[in-house]
Parts: C-alpha cells; structure tokens; sequence
C-alpha cells in the first residue's frame, strides 16, 4: 500500500479481559486494521494492562483463553505495544508479570525483538498526539 | 491542531475521566458528553480537578446532555464552555482527531 494511504491507528485498551467483551473486540479489529497494512500500534492504560497478564488460565470461568494471540501479533507486523508505566505499578504489577511479546526481525535475520514498550503516562500521552485515528475499548 | 477529548462516563462511576485529563496534551480540547457531563456541575468534588485542566485545555460540555440530567447552564463550572450537537462537530473538525474515554 502506497505511503499516502497509510494511516497511524492507536488503539487504547483500558479494560480487564473476561469480564467484558471489549478486549477480545479490540483484538480483532486490530487484526482487521493490521490486514489493511495500516501503520498499527496498540495502548495498556488502565485496567487494560491486564490483558497482558502472564498465565491467564480460563478454563475455570468456561471462556475462550484469547491472551495467545497478543503473542501472534507480531506475524500481523503490529508490533508496538505500549504499556503504562503507572498503571501497571498503581495496580501492584511489574512488568515481569506480562507474558513475553516478541516479534521476528526480517532485516536482522528474523532476531527475536520485544514488542513490549513501557513508556510513562507523559509518553503515552505524547503517543496520542502523533495518531492519525484513535480507537478506544 | 491537538486532539478532541470525548468523555462519556461520569468520574463518580470510573476513572475514565481521571485518565482523560492525565492523557490530555496542551493546547487539547475536552468534551464532556452523556454521562460525563456530570463531571461539569460546580461545587463538585471533581471540580477542582477539571478547574486545574482549564488553565492547559479548553473544556467543554454539551448542553442536551445537561440539560437531560436537570442541569442549569449556571450549575456548570466556570470556564467550561457549553456546546450544541452542531458545536461538537464543529470541534471534531478543528482537531487533528478524536480520542474517545470510554
């Protein structure tokens, strides 16, 4: 796709996976903007830090576990994932509570790079203003 | 150009609202819309807060939605603007875009 018809998304993700629909939501239309080879990065902020939880085990509340495609985003080249600083230490996590995200590097003979970014709220805030469209869940 | 700030939810009920001001650049425009215009009401525990941002932001709140939940436009904050449907799409065309707290 031409340059000119590349647009910079950002989708926001403020909310806990399971209990609503939004996270899974957002996953897919982040599949869908990924397909239209649009320039896609993706926000934790919030509760939305959750969704990247290490060891999610759904079996017990009878969902569909989705956290393995977090990991499968890299193939779909979305490989920015800024995490929030604060709102993972407002809520008693690190960032060695998050599953690895990694994707391969092609010009680097396909290396293994964190698509992990953890920035604080000022760079998340900044991340905004550089955004051709936003799209919150 | 900055960004439209829409917020939809009251900062009585979640903290969209706490995490809309704190994402909020210089320069940005906030609209407060349905259940977020409650965050407007003068006197309000929140209102310190949202007087804080209007030194850094224009601040606005739509007036159907207002007037909805039996609010006066006396009852709003003072420096909050008030804005009708055709206001709000007006603001969504002078921003670079929109960014929703949901």
């Amino acid at each position: 796709m031409s340059d000119e018809n590349r647009k910079k998304f950002l989708y926001i993700n403020r909310k806990a996976p399971y209990g609503t629909i939004y996270a899974l939501e957002s996953l897919e239309v982040v599949l869908i903007g990924a397909a239209f080879e649009q320039d896609v990065s993706l926000a934790f902020i919030d509760d939305g830090v959750y969704q990247l939880m290490a060891n999610q085990e759904t079996a017990g509340v009878g969902m569909k576990n989705f956290s393995k495609t977090y990991r499968a985003l890299g193939d779909y080249e979305v490989r920015k994932l800024y995490v929030e600083k604060e709102s993972l230490a407002e809520r008693g996590l690190t960032a060695e509570n998050l599953m690895p995200i990694v994707y391969e590097d092609e010009d680097e003979d396909y290396a293994e790079k964190p698509s992990l970014i953890f920035v604080d709220r000022s760079e998340m805030a900044a991340l905004i203003q550089t955004q051709d469209v936003i799209l919150s869940f | 150009m900055g960004t439209l700030h829409t917020i939809n939810k009251s900062p009585f009920e979640r903290n969209s609202f706490a995490t809309c001001l704190a994402h909020a650049s210089a320069g940005d425009v906030i609209l407060m819309i349905e259940d977020g215009v409650v965050g407007a009401r003068k006197g309000s525990s929140f209102a310190p807060a949202l007087a804080a941002k209007l030194s850094s932001c224009a601040i606005y709140a739509l007036g159907p939605d207002l007037a909805a939940r039996g609010m006066k436009p006396e009852d709003v904050l003072e420096g909050v603007k008030l804005v009708d449907y055709a206001g709000f799409v007006d603001l969504t065309t002078e921003k670079a875009r929109v960014c929703a707290w949901l």
